[in-house]
């Protein structure tokens, strides 16, 4: 089989399920810090309960953040040597910044964390989480402005055959990926929020613990509807900015054919990319895709015949990601804007907890689609205009990324399982009672 | 170019600082089935690594984003060429990794059975195959003019690899032990005691051979006849084996540790001052070699880099000191009845 399509096979495994972690890490370190920051201000030992009842489901989860992790910093030179050649300079630049400036700390730290109840104050253990957030955050914000290069290359020069730096402040800056950091890191946020919502909602439908988990969720739902509707703001300029540096991907993500003025989103289609026309067009919302990309229901929009084959997107997959993500990026703030209503008497609504219950993957499945929108719409490219991915893969045969793809698979697939029954296991349990094991306070 | 050259010993810095710190903790899941004779005593043997173990790796994670920011080309070529063994490495430090974590969530005999053998083969298998890759690098790789790699794992898996490979185990149970020896109490203390001895013998023996075997194998020795001042790296690895012994018989187990650490950043410069500048020495045509030279970054890059990493690596130095310093004690009965530990 062909190898390059066997290691995206194998980076988008990697990715996909290294992605099934790290939001909640962002969201979750970030409550259980608040949490335990309100412990350490007030001495309510409720709080210290939450930090302890979040925080083991949140070590769980960092643990498997941590170890998928690993392999990508490694994959990219296993892989996509011939793209490490070509773009170490500025892309391998970013990952050791990662890697010194945030990946140390939360590393560090997490242990100290874990291991340093008795050993520390509760403020300074309450500080050490807000380090674990504030570190994995940065990790992701360095993370995204290596894949904003990627998807918007900037301050490079072409020089001895592979892309060179030309200006460090252009890449840190690069709006793609400032953009993008504003949109992920919050959406991480809502993912998080979501998780304490749904598991407390679930708890509150039982009539358990009532008192700590209606806390815990409107902790968490503050959050929450803060995050959802800054992402959905942010998402809408996020979209001006892919329509000006991505058009293909554009007009993918609206399986949208013939260029045209006061171009229409379809509220359902079915792309048939063989014949370059959508097999079945129901709903169409005149103006709305010209709104979308330039804030203008008559603007021009460059349909996907005007990009030569070679130059487009899959575009099945592009469609279908921007829909799952814009249709849940909708529901959410819906969502806790409902919960805002009904903050004091959620109990008495269980229709309400029941659908938080169910919201639970919701998140997630939006978190995927947006990744796969953001990598799969970028195709045929690596680096959006500069290479292809086709020239990208390592010189490999084909039989040992095959074998470890199958590897991935086994391995992932089991500890995703065994991640997931084990936070549920915890989720399901609820809090301890007492507290043995209180740090100091002064 | 002098940047390049600093940048190369930066990198081999950051190897060698990535072996003593986590050396010592690969070494204690070597240790691990063969010490560890109860539940209690596996359980502080996870406690004497657990809070150092996951900064210990991110040496790693730098040391690799270091090779692809500061020698793109030699990323590319050493972990697609090492293909397979790196693959091997990675899926044991994932499970290994999880292993601390999954281990105590659900109260079975046979779910801890399936992690302690995780933490054992993820231990083990990354210590072994860091000395055969390295050792392979010391006497060069079967690089084309492309500089691509004519072989596969079994290439590697020759004499001089495969001690390289026992080396690096020994000095990690050496390491790791010690480390045991400082966290735990009791019959656990005495057993990582009693091992440390003669495992150090034999780690005494095979860095003998190695030493003598580099002579035969590879050319390390050039710069050091070219130069003879650096023999004073080698004597300083001598003198940190050595030192070892020293401490361990007067129950210095501090100072016998960090002895370990001395003679395994000695043994590490070893080979990086002997490869200088060669970093992938090809050894079909010396011409075909990736050196520091001919697979850097531009100077550009290698300058900010190196802002960055005179301003941050200092700065994880102390935060990771004062973590080893918090969790320098006794592994206690206290500490091992945390819920969230392991």
């Amino acid at each position: 089989m062909d190898p390059v399509f066997l290691s995206r096979l194998q980076f988008a495994a990697a990715t996909m399920f290294h992605f099934l972690f790290v939001p909640l890490t962002l969201g979750l370190s970030v409550l259980v810090a608040y949490m335990e920051t309100r412990y350490a201000r007030t001495g309510d030992e409720t709080y210290m309960r939450m930090t302890k009842f979040w925080g083991k489901m949140f070590l769980i989860n960092f643990a498997l953040g941590v170890v998928t992790g690993i392999t990508l910093e490694f994959q990219f030179g296993t892989n996509w040597s011939r793209y490490s050649a070509f773009v170490g300079d500025i892309f391998g630049s970013l990952l050791a910044v990662e890697a010194t400036v945030a990946f140390f700390l939360e590393s560090t730290l997490i242990g100290v964390w874990i291991f340093g109840w008795k050993k520390l104050s509760a403020k300074a253990h309450a500080a050490v989480m807000w380090l674990v957030a504030g570190a994995s955050n940065v990790s992701a914000l360095w993370i995204l402005i290596a894949n904003g290069w990627m998807q918007h290359p900037v301050g490079y020069v072409m020089r001895n055959g592979r892309a060179e730096l030309g200006d460090f402040a252009a890449v840190v800056f690069n709006q793609f990926a400032i953009l993008e950091f504003l949109h992920t890191v919050p959406a991480a946020f809502i993912l998080g929020s979501f998780f304490v919502m749904g598991i407390s909602a679930y708890h509150l439908l039982k009539k358990q613990q009532v008192e700590f988990f209606t806390r815990s969720f409107r902790i968490a739902l503050v959050l929450g509807l803060v995050s959802s509707i800054w992402v959905a703001v942010e998402g809408d300029q996020h979209a001006v900015h892919v329509t000006k540096v991505q058009p293909a991907k554009l007009a993918a993500m609206e399986s949208h054919w013939e260029t045209s003025k006061a171009a229409p989103i379809i509220l359902f289609a079915v792309p048939d990319e063989k014949n370059e026309r959508n097999a079945i067009e129901i709903g169409k919302l005149p103006g709305l895709l010209s709104f979308l990309g330039y804030h203008d229901f008559n603007a021009e929009v460059k349909g996907l015949k005007d990009f030569p084959p070679k130059d487009r997107p899959p575009v099945l997959l592009t469609f279908l990601s921007f829909r799952t993500m814009v249709a849940l990026g909708t529901l959410f703030p819906l969502l806790t804007l409902i919960g805002l209503f009904l903050r004091n008497q959620l109990v008495q609504n269980r229709w309400y907890l029941m659908i938080m219950v169910a919201a639970i993957p919701l998140p997630y499945i939006a978190m995927e689609a947006g990744w796969v929108l953001a990598e799969v719409g970028r195709q045929p490219w690596i680096v959006y205009g500069l290479m292809r991915t086709a020239d990208a893969a390592s010189p490999v045969a084909g039989s040992q990324v095959i074998s470890t793809l199958i590897a991935f698979i086994l391995v992932y697939g089991l500890l995703g399982l065994m991640g997931f029954f084990l936070i549920a296991k915890f989720a399901l349990k609820g809090p301890e009672p007492v507290v043995e094991t209180l740090p100091r306070r002064r | 170019m002098i940047l390049q050259s600093i940048w190369f010993f930066l990198w081999g810095l950051l190897w060698a600082i990535f072996f003593i710190t986590d050396g010592f903790d690969l070494g204690i899941g070597t240790l691990y089935p063969f010490l560890g004779k109860s539940d209690h005593d596996k359980r502080v043997m996870i406690h004497a690594m657990g809070p150092l173990w996951d900064g210990n790796e991110v040496w790693l994670i730098t040391a690799g984003g270091v090779t692809f920011a500061a020698f793109p080309l030699v990323y590319a070529v050493m972990f697609s060429s090492l293909y397979t063994a790196l693959m091997l490495i990675l899926f044991a430090l994932i499970l290994r990794g999880v292993s601390f974590e999954f281990r105590g969530k659900v109260d079975h005999p046979a779910w801890r059975k399936l992690w302690d053998t995780c933490i054992f083969i993820g231990s083990f298998a990354p210590a072994l195959l860091f000395g055969v890759a390295f050792a392979n690098i010391f006497q060069g790789l079967p690089l084309n003019n492309e500089h691509l790699f004519q072989g596969n794992l079994f290439t590697l898996l020759n004499p001089y690899g495969l001690l390289g490979g026992v080396l690096f185990v020994l000095f990690f149970l050496v390491h790791g032990a010690l480390w045991l020896a400082i966290r735990s109490q009791g019959a656990l203390h005495d057993r990582a005691v009693a091992v440390a001895g003669p495992l150090w013998f034999v780690l005494l023996l095979i860095a003998v051979a190695f030493l003598a075997y580099s002579a035969v194998a590879t050319n390390l020795y050039a710069n050091f006849l070219a130069h003879p001042y650096l023999f004073v790296i080698i004597l300083l690895a001598v003198a940190g084996l050595l030192g070892i012994k020293h401490f361990l018989v007067k129950q210095q187990y501090f100072k016998a540790w960090f002895a370990s650490a001395l003679a395994i950043v000695g043994a590490t410069f070893f080979g990086i001052v002997g490869l200088f500048p060669n970093m992938l020495p090809s050894n079909i045509n010396a011409e075909y070699s990736l050196t520091a030279h001919n697979a850097s970054s531009s100077p550009l890059t290698l300058k900010i880099m190196l802002i960055v990493v005179l301003l941050f690596i200092p700065v994880v130095l102390a935060y990771q000191i004062w973590a080893y310093h918090m969790f320098r004690t006794k592994v206690t009965e206290e500490d091992l009845a945390l819920e969230e530990a392991y």
